[in-house]
């Protein structure tokens, strides 16, 4: 088809829309609401699961976290108090695993306690993570300034600690924190060096082992050995006029292996042998972030699935008005038709003609739509911190549909017009 | 040389059991540039012949040679091509279309022949001056009185220059003067050298032409040449 059929047909297709102002907008909305929910939809997904995917990858896909959990109650005997609880993982586990399970790249042992830290005459809560200096091979966590743990530190047990950027902020203000004494249960670090924040992410089955991260201000990272001989492992606590003691040797094992492939083999070599460790008490839980990211995946899967249903269903409403308008513009328009086959035109003619009529209105109403539809995930980051993103993928999609739109249910009333006998349509009143 | 040539041309209905002829072997030649009337009674076949020489329906029977074309057994889209380039219609009811201007109203038959944008905008303006709309091009068919509206369409015939130039009942929805103004503008054609045929039940019009051909019934009941003009 030659460049001036083209302008003409759509000039004419413009101008018959133009005529029909009012019925050409209805019907366009339709195709604007439809593409717009596409876009916006898509957009909001699209934010949803990436954050959650960068939440979970800040885990560290070879990694695998094993956490201690509370074991449920023994209620056999009412009467008997049971005088301590012991669960959990130990510093014996970490060994083990460390020493008997090959592949493994390196095992972290950590310790999480909730205290207060000082200095001069300032006092916020934080959490204690004794750990060791390969810490920062499965953590996402950057070194900011100083250094981080050594070996020397976990080996003698020095009282030395490295701050989160939160903890530097808030307890040091304007002072430069390296070199300072921290004071936390009686004892005075010397701060090393300063690390970025841990994001806190929510392990699904997280368990509330002595006290939540809620409520802190960061984290302060201390050895592990001075964490076991400066703090009771002993969590003393009242409830209800109930005594309970607790013992707590770690709170959670991070495991890293070479390869992802190796993550899913190794979580059952864990599992069994801390099965046989614990003589099956369950009172520890293995998660694997890569498990976690495919599981996210699968729930954007179904998520998509969803809002693409929902979006499809507008599209296809939309889609229905349009063959409804375009089949009565067919027939209020079918002397005209019968003129142009007079005249001359084929029915190819006529199909082109009506088709590009409803091509007109869909692309239209796709721009529109997608315009409109682009704005609404500004709105929602803005009013709800939800996190959208809008791809450029989206926006083709969304036009693609629109154009398929017009062309699905364009074709019918262009095929209609096209069929009419010309002269029942030149005497068509 | 014959512009038309039908022989023994039958258009028959099939309603259930019963055949209706609408028209039956009819037999006609027309040379160059005549100006032919078919007049007669309703239902005597009048359109029938009409759609027919204008490519717009199939013959039943028989055959029909345009411009020495066999033009009866064509497909729908050889009968469009046929009708855009050598058919040219005038309507009773002028059947312009409302949402074009006067030139765009002309160029149409030319769109569907594929000339450029600017032989075809040419070409309209100069046939719009010939029937004396030149200073009309921009209005649209509402703002034209009746006999304006026919002279575009008469234009519009012209545009693809024609082979045969059909007009149906062309002065039937116009008072007595614009009807004499349309008749005057198609002796003119004539006297350029046109081939005219025009159903009309209007003796007058009858009168102009050249030669006469009467149907009755689906067949020609007298074809008579006019030589009282």
């Amino acid at each position: 088809m030659r460049w001036f059929t083209i302008k003409k047909t759509a000039k004419l297709g413009i101008k018959s829309l133009w005529m029909h102002k009012l019925r050409s907008t209805l019907t366009m909305l339709g195709i604007v609401f439809g593409v717009c929910s596409v876009v916006a939809m898509l957009a909001i997904g699209e934010g949803a699961s990436r954050e959650a995917q960068a939440a979970i990858a800040r885990l560290g896909s070879t990694n695998l976290i094993i956490e201690t959990i509370k074991p449920p109650q023994e209620q056999a005997d009412s009467g008997k108090v049971e005088v301590m609880r012991n669960y959990g993982l130990t510093y014996a586990d970490a060994e083990t695993i460390h020493n008997t399970i090959p592949n493994v790249e390196v095992t972290v042992p950590v310790r999480e306690l909730d205290h207060e830290a000082r200095y001069l005459n300032r006092q916020i809560a934080i959490k204690i993570v004794g750990t060791i200096p390969w810490y920062t091979e499965i953590s996402p966590i950057r070194l900011i300034r100083g250094r981080f743990l050594g070996s020397t530190d976990l080996q003698y047990g020095q009282t030395v600690c490295v701050i989160d950027e939160q903890v530097a902020r808030e307890l040091f203000a304007f002072d430069d924190p390296i070199g300072t004494d921290v004071r936390i249960y009686g004892n005075y670090y010397r701060v090393i060096g300063i690390v970025t924040q841990a994001a806190a992410v929510r392990l699904a089955e997280e368990p509330a082992v002595g006290g939540k991260s809620g409520g802190v201000a960061g984290n302060i990272y201390i050895p592990i050995t001075t964490a076991k001989y400066r703090f009771s492992e002993v969590n003393f606590s009242f409830s209800g006029g109930n005594r309970s003691l607790e013992k707590v040797e770690l709170q959670k094992i991070t495991v890293k292996v070479r390869s992802a492939e190796q993550v899913l083999p190794m979580r059952d070599i864990l599992d069994a042998l801390l099965a046989r460790l614990h003589k099956a008490k369950k009172d520890y839980h293995i998660t694997v972030p890569l498990e976690m990211l495919r599981h996210a995946a699968a729930t954007r899967r179904i998520f998509s699935i969803v809002l693409g249903s929902i979006a499809a269903i507008s599209l296809l409403v939309g889609g229905i008005g349009i063959m409804n308008i375009m089949l009565a513009t067919v027939s209020e328009r079918t002397r005209e038709i019968g003129i142009r086959r007079a005249l001359g035109a084929q029915k190819r003619d006529i199909v082109i003609q009506f088709l590009s009529e409803t091509l007109l209105l869909t692309l239209t109403g796709g721009i529109i739509g997608i315009v409109l539809g682009s704005v609404i995930p500004f709105l929602v980051t803005y009013f709800s911190r939800q996190p959208t993103v809008i791809t450029g993928v989206s926006l083709i999609l969304a036009f693609g549909i629109s154009a398929a739109v017009g062309i699905t249910f364009g074709l019918y009333p262009a095929y209609r017009a096209a069929n009419m006998d010309p002269i029942e349509s030149l005497r068509h009143e | 040389m014959d512009v038309v040539k039908i022989e023994k041309l039958c258009k028959m209905y099939q309603l259930g059991t019963f055949q209706l002829f609408a028209l039956c072997d009819i037999d006609l030649i027309i040379q160059e540039g005549q100006y032919i009337a078919v007049m007669g009674p309703s239902g005597s076949g009048k359109s029938t012949l009409l759609n027919l020489l204008g490519c717009l329906d199939r013959p039943t029977g028989g055959r029909y040679w345009l411009g020495g074309k066999d033009v009866s057994e064509l497909d729908d889209n050889q009968l469009s091509l046929i009708r855009g380039k050598h058919i040219g219609f005038i309507f009773q009811s002028y059947n312009l279309i409302g949402q074009l201007n006067v030139i765009e109203n002309i160029e149409l038959p030319m769109f569907y022949q594929g000339f450029s944008e600017h032989d075809s905008a040419d070409h309209a303006k100069k046939l719009a001056e010939m029937v004396g709309l030149g200073d009309r091009t921009k209005h649209r068919p509402s703002e034209l009185s009746g006999g304006q509206q026919q002279r575009v369409a008469i234009a519009r015939a012209l545009a693809n220059d024609p082979t045969v130039i059909l007009a149906d009942e062309p002065t039937g929805n116009l008072d007595s003067q614009s009807g004499d103004e349309i008749l005057s503008v198609l002796d003119e054609l004539h006297r350029q050298g046109k081939t005219l045929i025009i159903v009309t039940h209007d003796d007058h019009i009858g009168k102009r032409a050249q030669r006469i051909i009467h149907l009755l019934d689906g067949r020609i009941d007298r074809d008579e040449f006019n030589h009282r003009r």
